[in-house]
């Protein structure tokens, strides 16, 4: 890809792109793992430092580009993924980034969200997840559970979530993937396979917020627990989680449905083999929508990356089409088309 | 039969019929052929806001006013000399408009029983005393048209579509036009489908040669050429020229244009003309909604594009905030507002000059921007090209200010040659050393470093800056240098426009002023009265933020000041408050623009109370 330029490498280290300001977040916020892991990759994926923009809306997770020494804007509620695309647009070489949360990307951004899914715009959109309202105090967002107690919601939220990663995959987003803040290894992957991926690339990363939403996560982070809850998905691998790798999850029919491995009933190769590259997004949507249900684990990973002509591409092909076709227009034709007349 | 010509110093005429009779082609046809005879031309298209709303009714009636002559003209016209009614509805919605003793041609096929009572008629009006005073010339249309078309080997309902060419023929031998260029346009419009061009084709020359040989009409008439400025002319749209404009000036500057739209009207036919100039480099994106659009043009911006939205009232109102982002990131912009009738959806086809305060005040926070306005449709061109010059030298946001009447308008427009266009030369900056990102040149404005440039890396965003250095910074005192600073270098752009110049006569004591589109009928209005003998100056503004530096000077010189506006007196209101001078404001919100006569009429009574008093 056009942004991946490999001649001219200067040995960047994460601190290069540490910017000047003091890093404002709660002491113990999800945040600065995530930040940490993107100053980690951010040398590792052959993009020159000053090719880089980070863009964001509002919220705690959209302070993020004032703390990357990179081009960056701070926008406006919800609108980080529209400014990013008009970024993107203007200059295909750059690296376009998005880091927004549940509130600013699906409530008040939902439409720009969809819509860049939709498109394929070659822009990397991080939610930091935390499903809580931080930055405003501690109200239910769009992903918090039906019956959570916040301020706004003191007899309980009454709103059924988003499911970020299955909105994405509606949406037909090309790269889609969930990590963890607790988990910087599996994080630090999944940052560096979005980076290199043309289309629209989606991460939601689960985000403590130790503030407004402590431990909503913990289940999936505690290590007496994580094993048994969470799934790591991996591309042309059957799908084993559990503390002794000892369960398993086939798909049968449109169910999925887990299983025992340890009783010489299943094997294996009875499980469903995860294929990240499948064209159709219907086991994907399936594997996203296990949260929701109960004695499912709660996969994370890639859950679709599959190929497509960005939008980018094909609007500047239109131009390079046109070109060709027509010659480079000149500001004489411009002027002169269509029915002229002289008057002397 | 040989027919007299008479000559005519100039002519309205008016065609109307149901949204779906053609009748917006219609007049751009006969506009276009009268401009290509060299008439000075001025177009009213005056439709419904449905696409084929109910047939017969007198809601779904669609206009096409113009106005040509053998003289330099401003405005539409007034009242029609000659009306083309295609059913009894657009008589009766159109009739009250008229001259006294205009001449009515009606489509005669249509005024049955069933159309008379969608049109709430109770007679036949051709028949009853409705039609008194007026020449009435009842043509069989819909008939002569299935006559000429009857070998096309179209249905009856194909066939019917044609009339409106068969009554354009008409009025081509009538006002002695050639039909060529109409047979041009039909043979490239309608290539695909060669029974469709003959059919065209066929009902226009049945028409023109109908009025030769019709005992109808005892006369011909002929418009000579106007005495316009020498140059090359081409005719022209209010919204098509505005988009050759920012074309021309991201040319001029050596900035890729994009603009970031979402349809609306009446400003979507600026998009449609953007996207097709693709062999410019122009980058169209359609966005899913008026904020995606707007921000979404920020972006670009920031990549280092001329950035341009363009939107109509409502869409303005849902930009606000990101407009607000625009001038704290201090990124040059284009916001192009087509206003139309509102509030809320209001009159999405009709004009109005209701959203100036809008765009002076209708921001969160000090949020001063520069605001400009086209007087005319041609005027447009110029005032792109200016709208660029002032968003990238002051690196600011600049809200364009046209209106439906002139986005949709037409008129001759006198080419420029490509190389009088004043150059604009945009230059990034590109050094690393002592870059800061809000530092200040003379102009007070910050230097434009894009993404992509090594050694510049730096965050903007909406958090107020501390100057100089651009990080965030919340403390009192730099907030309010920040509010004021923004506020000067908006005010500083004073310095670098025409001052407000006054036509007329400058001995008058009474200063018409206006802004935008009303231009045209205050010029008309002015001179007629001269021609009077009376003494009376005009001021339009096309800089309505900042207002020119010798406003207050201009002003203090007249008696009165008179301020027509297609509001409820917004520019007054600036004005009244600015300098503490009293102002007449005269207003009307009919979703029309204003006639000259009544703008003539309002200062004869001005005037008559002056001397009085």
């Amino acid at each position: 890809m056009a942004e991946n330029i490999t001649t001219d490498e200067i040995a960047l280290k994460p601190k290069d792109f540490s910017s000047s300001q003091d890093v404002r977040w709660c002491p113990g916020c999800g945040d600065y793992s995530i930040l940490a892991q993107i100053q980690r990759v951010s040398p590792e994926i052959g993009v020159k430092k000053e090719n880089y923009v980070w863009i964001s809306g509002i919220g705690c997770s959209s302070r993020f580009p004032y703390y990357m020494d990179t081009y960056g804007m701070h926008g406006i509620h919800g609108r980080a993924a529209a400014i990013a695309t008009g970024v993107k647009i203007q200059n295909p070489e750059l690296s376009v980034w998005v880091a927004t949360g549940d509130g600013d990307a699906l409530s008040i951004g939902g439409n720009h969200f969809i819509h860049a899914c939709r498109r394929n715009i070659g822009i990397k959109i991080i939610l930091f997840n935390n499903r809580i309202y931080g930055l405003t105090k501690g109200q239910y967002s769009p992903t918090s559970e039906k019956g959570k107690i916040t301020k706004s919601s003191p007899y309980g939220s009454i709103d059924y979530p988003f499911n970020p990663t299955a909105l994405a995959i509606g949406s037909d987003a090309t790269f889609v993937a969930r990590s963890i803040d607790r988990d910087p290894k599996h994080l630090k992957e999944m940052i560096s396979r979005a980076g290199s991926h043309a289309g629209t690339a989606f991460i939601e990363v689960y985000q403590n917020c130790n503030i407004f939403n402590d431990g909503a996560f913990s289940p999936l982070t505690d290590k007496n627990t994580k094993a048994d809850n969470v799934l790591v998905l991996e591309n042309n691998k059957p799908m084993v989680f559990g503390k002794e790798n000892d369960k398993g999850v086939i798909l049968d029919g449109f169910t999925p449905r887990v299983v025992d491995l340890t009783d010489s009933k299943y094997s294996l190769d009875d499980l469903w083999v995860h294929n990240e590259h499948d064209i159709h997004a219907s086991r994907a949507h399936i594997l996203s929508q296990f949260p929701e249900f109960e004695g499912l684990p709660t996969p994370i990973g890639i859950f679709r990356h599959i190929d497509k002509p960005t939008y980018e591409h094909d609007l500047h092909q239109q131009l390079k089409d046109v070109i060709a076709k027509e010659g480079e227009g000149n500001l004489k034709d411009l002027l002169f088309s269509g029915n002229t007349w002289e008057v002397n | 039969m040989k027919k007299g010509i008479q000559e005519l110093s100039e002519v309205t005429v008016r065609f109307a019929g149901d949204s779906g009779d053609g009748m917006q082609l219609t007049g751009t046809q006969f506009s276009n052929t009268s401009a290509l005879a060299g008439n000075d031309v001025s177009t009213l298209p005056d439709y419904p806001a449905e696409i084929r709303a109910p047939i017969g009714t007198t809601y779904g009636v669609s206009g096409f006013q113009l106005h040509f002559s053998d003289s330099d003209i401003h405005t539409p016209g007034d009242s029609p000399d000659i009306l083309i009614a295609m059913n009894p509805a657009s008589l009766k919605v159109n009739l009250k408009s008229l001259k006294p003793g205009a001449t009515i041609i009606v489509n005669v096929n249509s005024f049955d029983e069933k159309n008379f009572k969608l049109a709430h008629y109770e007679s036949n009006p051709l028949e009853d005393e409705t039609l008194r005073g007026f020449h009435v010339v009842e043509v069989p249309l819909s008939k002569l048209t299935a006559e000429a078309l009857k070998d096309s080997g179209l249905k009856p309902k194909e066939v019917a579509r044609s009339k409106n060419f068969f009554a354009l023929g008409l009025m081509y031998w009538l006002y002695s036009r050639p039909i060529e260029p109409t047979i041009n346009w039909i043979e490239t419009k309608f290539k695909k489908n060669q029974q469709i061009v003959d059919a065209n084709k066929a009902a226009l020359e049945a028409g023109y040669y109908f009025g030769d040989n019709t005992t109808l009409f005892s006369t011909r008439y002929k418009v000579k050429p106007a005495k316009l400025p020498k140059g090359t002319y081409r005719s022209i749209e209010g919204n098509e020229v505005l988009a050759l404009g920012l074309v021309a000036a991201s040319i001029k500057t050596g900035l890729p244009l994009f603009l970031g739209s979402y349809p609306i009207t009446p400003a979507s036919t600026i998009l449609h003309e953007l996207s097709r100039h693709k062999k410019y480099g122009v980058k169209t994106f359609q966005a899913e909604d008026e904020i995606a659009a707007v921000t979404a043009t920020i972006g670009a911006a920031f990549a280092g594009a001329l950035a341009v939205t363009t939107t109509s009232g409502p869409g303005l109102a849902l930009k606000s905030e990101a407009i607000g982002l625009g001038v704290m990131t201090e990124l040059p912009m284009i916001i192009v507002n087509v206003q139309r009738g509102g509030p809320s959806t209001g009159l999405p086809t009709k004009t109005e000059q209701s959203d100036l305060l809008q765009a002076m005040y209708g921001r969160s926070g000090e949020s001063p921007v520069v605001i400009i306005s086209a007087n005319t449709p041609a005027d447009c061109f110029d005032v792109s090209l200016e709208a660029a010059r002032i968003a990238t030298k002051y690196m600011v946001p600049v809200l364009y200010m046209t209106d439906g009447y002139i986005a949709n308008g037409s008129e001759p427009w006198r080419i420029p040659a490509p190389d009088q266009i004043p150059d604009m030369k945009v230059e990034f900056r590109t050094d690393p050393e002592n870059y800061q990102p809000y530092s200040r040149n003379e102009n007070l404005s910050r230097p434009w470093a894009i993404p992509g440039t090594p050694g510049l890396e730096h965050r903007l965003g909406g958090l107020e800056k501390e100057n100089i250095t651009g990080d965030v910074n919340y403390d009192p005192e730099n907030h309010e240098y920040m509010v004021r600073l923004r506020a000067e270098k908006v005010k500083n752009v004073e310095n670098d426009i025409p001052g407000l110049k006054v036509e007329g006569d400058p001995d008058a004591d009474i200063l018409v002023v206006g802004w935008g589109g009303t231009y045209g009928a205050i010029t008309d209005a002015i001179y007629s009265l001269i021609e009077k003998g009376k003494k009376v100056a005009h001021a339009h503004f096309r800089y309505l933020n900042p207002f020119p530096k010798n406003t207050e000077e201009v002003l203090k010189k007249y008696k009165y000041i008179l301020c027509p506006e297609l509001n409820l007196g917004q520019l007054s209101f600036l004005i009244k408050s600015r300098y503490l001078i009293d102002v007449d404001s005269y207003t009307k919100i009919q979703g029309q623009p204003f006639k000259s006569s009544e703008l003539e009429d309002k200062i004869e009574a001005v005037l008559g109370g002056m001397n009085n008093g």
